[in-house]
């Protein structure tokens, strides 16, 4: 007796299977084997500065010397800037359109604000230019010097561009992606939850605050890391805007520079080996911290997503 | 015309769960058989071994044994088979992406059939068999999703009629439609076995009573008794049988 | 806790809540205001008909650059389209659970979320090194690396929109699972995918980051693939950050050309296929 459970296929079959599975893997050698290319092309440099090249505090072509600390600072600030900005706004917007708005209303909203992420990074970049860093200069930066001088975040010359219009450029950029995470999450709370927090005699604000915000606890933490990643790695925006000077300063007025920027700025002009291979380990650093960050932010998104609901993939 | 089927000992699995214990029955040529049982019992599973559909799903096995025309479905391409042993499902199903007249001749010219005469004189032979043609003859190339409930059932047995099986199965095929259409598609199963062996799975005693010449009782993955469709209805050999069509469970 | 304290702190909260959405909506409108208004008097015939000019003179165009971005975009489509696509037929009609494709969707996650500045590095040191200068194909190869994952993610989700119940129907029928595939489940889930292919050239065609060492930027045509190549975005950051005001009234200029391009795509994709698909 046969009992063959095997579906025995034709030739055709057989070539559009291995064709697309041939595609898929291709999609898994591609992120290994950027990872490889990347780790062999800052060899030079890795082996030569070692760990030092993280603490390194000077940048200095000329003399082969090559610190990446400023532009870690720079890049940390500006996202932990861009953060502290557009996670309480770009929840406002989730809370708003998953919560609040009518269907037509959610519609507009939601297309609006996935034209804010649609707009290319270099489009931000000159706006930023003749826009928000003369606005800043002239109007922000000095109040910010008379209401707030007393800290060190807030000295220094208003010069407009610098880590805050760095920082402010980056909130526009990531907020779409806050909220749109935070509302997919939020759209996955059952609407059971709800009911039963506003059959308690709750408002809508402690419907929320109890019901949906608990529920969706992790899959927003998952948004705002995926949000912090794009802030990273963010390039063409920030560089136009930080500044790009290699110092470690506390004002947030001051010019600073951030990895992606230094690589956008220095590859086509890194004339010896070690030079580009120092800019290359600093866009490996790069790679590592978003490759983590993504995989630690996909894990909470799913969590939720597919949470005590089960069964939705 | 309609070819015999012989099961031998059919074991099949869902996972871990077994859902055919050991099935041995014999289904006459040119006959309405119908399947019947409380949900769960297996009867989908049956039918959908004898196309081979059932191991299209991961995580399912098959055992034992099963004879078209004396001959092992086993020993055929899986594909092949299909075209032999055609399929209605519980709920319509035309493709979305096309034509009525492209959902009826679908099997065809997916199979390769390029001959525009054929496909034409088919697709008329399939929807008049299927008692649709009067109803979509002018408007052959609308969408076949623009047709009522009972009207894309219909459509899928024109589909299924087309590719010129020998045995049709039938998987509920109107337990979503409403008494009318209903009424169709029982009255075109009476007509169509004249041409085909038809396994019919229903949930609905009275419909098998309506419409099948032999009747058979699944009850957790067995066959309890398989039987002219008057004896089982009138005099079941087996309590459990009775209880059931008394309506003392499921 | 007091009645009317509760329904004081609601409806704060709800203003806060559309506050805070009207504040991210304010840079929308401020860059899109100003991009049209600064963009729309150096947009005329010339733009889309003549190289740049000399710096510091006036007039000229970008017909270079928009050129360059059509060549490359189209590159990357005629790479990363069928890659993604057929990747995506693979993680939905022939394995869903194995850890392979668990696999393949966590580096279609992380490439998506990698820096696309990244991009740039790798195929610098892979390819432009290698074959010793920049060119539109390095740019565009740029490019479909950032496609493919969009494409993968959005060919996916629309394949497995497709109900189960009509590839039992292509089963039953006795067609083969490739014609299946090719004939039945890809035009059922057509829109979708060509939706999520617009919005894929939509965002790719934005990227800066990734060109500017691949493609490097020309200010004249481009006489071949095989070298620089303008492209609108590259050429938007040149001028941006030139001293020029006649480059900058261009790149302002530039900058309204590919918003509208990208605007339109959205447009087209979320009204003319979507909607009519759910």
């Amino acid at each position: 007796m046969s009992k063959k459970t095997k579906l025995t296929a034709s030739i055709g079959d057989q070539t559009l299977r291995l064709l697309t599975l041939l595609m898929a893997i291709s999609v898994l050698v591609l992120m290994f084997w950027m990872g490889w290319q990347m780790f062999q092309s800052a060899g030079p440099s890795i082996d030569k500065f070692g760990f030092g090249f993280i603490t390194g505090r000077v940048w200095d072509p000329v003399k082969e010397q090559f610190g990446a600390l400023p532009f870690i600072y720079g890049t940390l600030m500006t996202s932990l800037l861009a953060l502290l900005i557009a996670t309480p706004i770009g929840l406002g917007v989730a809370i708003f359109l998953n919560e609040m708005a009518v269907t037509k209303v959610r519609m507009v909203v939601a297309f609006l604000v996935e034209m804010l992420a649609a707009i290319p990074s270099v489009v931000y970049g000159l706006w930023g230019i003749f826009i928000l860093a003369p606005w800043l200069r002239e109007t922000i930066q000095p109040a910010l010097a008379k209401w707030f001088g007393f800290l060190p975040l807030f000295q220094g010359t208003p010069l407009g561009f610098g880590m805050l219009a760095g920082g402010l450029i980056l909130a526009i950029m990531i907020l779409p992606t806050i909220a749109a995470i935070s509302g997919e999450v939020m759209a996955a709370v059952p609407n059971e939850q709800r009911e039963a927090a506003l059959a308690l005699g709750a408002t809508k604000w402690e419907m929320i605050r109890i019901a949906v915000l608990p529920y969706a606890k992790s899959g927003i933490l998952g948004g705002i890391m995926l949000g912090l990643g794009r802030a990273l790695g963010e390039t063409m925006a920030v560089t136009m805007l930080i500044g790009n000077r290699p110092d470690i300063l506390p004002s947030l007025f001051a010019p600073a520079y951030s990895m992606a920027a230094v690589i956008a700025n220095e590859f086509t002009e890194a004339t010896y080996d070690l030079y580009l291979s120092a800019l290359v380990e600093i866009g490996l650093i790069l790679f590592g911290i978003t490759l983590i960050l993504n995989v630690f932010a996909r894990l909470l998104v799913w969590s939720v997503a597919r949470g005590p609901k089960g069964g939705i993939s | 015309m309609g070819h015999s089927l012989s099961v031998r000992n059919l074991e099949a699995w869902y996972g871990s769960n077994k859902t055919l214990k050991g099935i041995n029955m014999e289904i006459a040529p040119n006959q309405v058989t119908a399947i019947i049982g409380p949900s769960g019992c297996g009867k989908s599973t049956f039918v959908r071994c004898i196309n081979r559909m059932h191991e299209t799903l991961p995580g399912t096995k098959v055992k034992g044994e099963i004879l078209l025309d004396e001959e092992s479905i086993y020993d055929r391409d899986p594909v092949a088979l299909r075209k032999m042993v055609g399929m209605v499902f519980q709920k319509a199903n035309p493709f979305p992406s096309m034509s009525i007249y492209e959902n009826v001749v679908a099997g065809l010219r997916l199979n390769g059939m390029k001959n525009k005469q054929t496909l034409h004189a088919s697709a008329e032979k399939s929807l008049r068999m299927a008692a649709l043609w009067d109803e979509v003859k002018d408007r052959l190339n609308y969408s076949g999703m623009s047709l009522s409930g009972g009207q894309q059932q219909r459509l899928c047995i024109a589909r299924a009629l087309a590719v010129e099986p020998s045995v049709l199965l039938m998987d509920e095929p109107a337990s979503a439609l409403d008494p009318i259409a209903t009424t169709h598609i029982e009255e075109l199963i009476r007509q169509l076995k004249e041409n085909y062996t038809i396994l019919i799975v229903t949930h609905n005693m009275q419909q098998a009573a309506r419409i099948a010449d032999s009747t058979a009782f699944f009850l957790n993955g067995e066959l309890v008794e398989h039987g002219p469709t008057s004896e089982i209805f009138t005099n079941p050999n087996d309590k459990r049988t009775e209880d059931y069509i008394t309506g003392r469970f499921g | 806790m007091n009645d009317r304290l509760r329904k004081y702190r609601n409806t704060m909260m709800m203003g806060i809540f559309i506050v805070a959405t009207l504040i991210a909506l304010i840079p929308l409108f401020g860059v899109l205001g100003y991009v049209v208004i600064n963009g729309i008097s150096a947009l005329d015939l010339d733009f889309f008909m003549n190289l740049p000019k000399a710096m510091g003179v006036s007039g000229g165009g970008m017909a270079n650059a928009i050129v360059g971005t059509l060549i490359m975009v189209l590159i990357a489509s005629l790479i990363g389209m069928p890659v993604g696509i057929l990747a995506a037929i693979y993680l939905t009609e022939y394995d869903r659970t194995s850890w392979l494709s668990i696999a393949v969707r966590f580096a279609t996650d992380v490439l998506t979320g990698i820096p696309s500045i990244i991009v740039g590095i790798v195929i610098y040191t892979a390819v432009v090194l290698r074959m010793g200068h920049f060119s539109a194909l390095a740019g565009g190869l740029a490019l479909s690396i950032i496609m493919i994952p969009l494409i993968i993610r959005s060919t996916e989700e629309m394949l497995k929109l497709v109900s189960q119940s009509i590839r039992e129907a292509g089963y039953a029928l006795g067609i083969s699972k490739r014609i299946i595939i090719l004939r039945i489940i890809l035009p059922t889930a057509a829109k979708g995918i060509i939706t999520g292919a617009m919005l894929a050239v939509a965002r790719v065609s934005g990227e800066t980051a990734p060109l500017l060492f691949t493609a490097l930027g020309n200010q004249y045509w481009a006489r071949s693939l095989n070298e620089p190549i303008a492209a609108l975005p590259v050429q938007i950051y040149q001028y941006a950050t030139s001293p020029y005001a006649e480059w900058h009234q261009l790149a302002w200029a530039g900058s309204l050309v590919l918003i509208l391009m990208v605007v339109i795509l959205n447009l087209i994709a979320r009204f003319a296929f979507r909607s009519r698909s759910n």
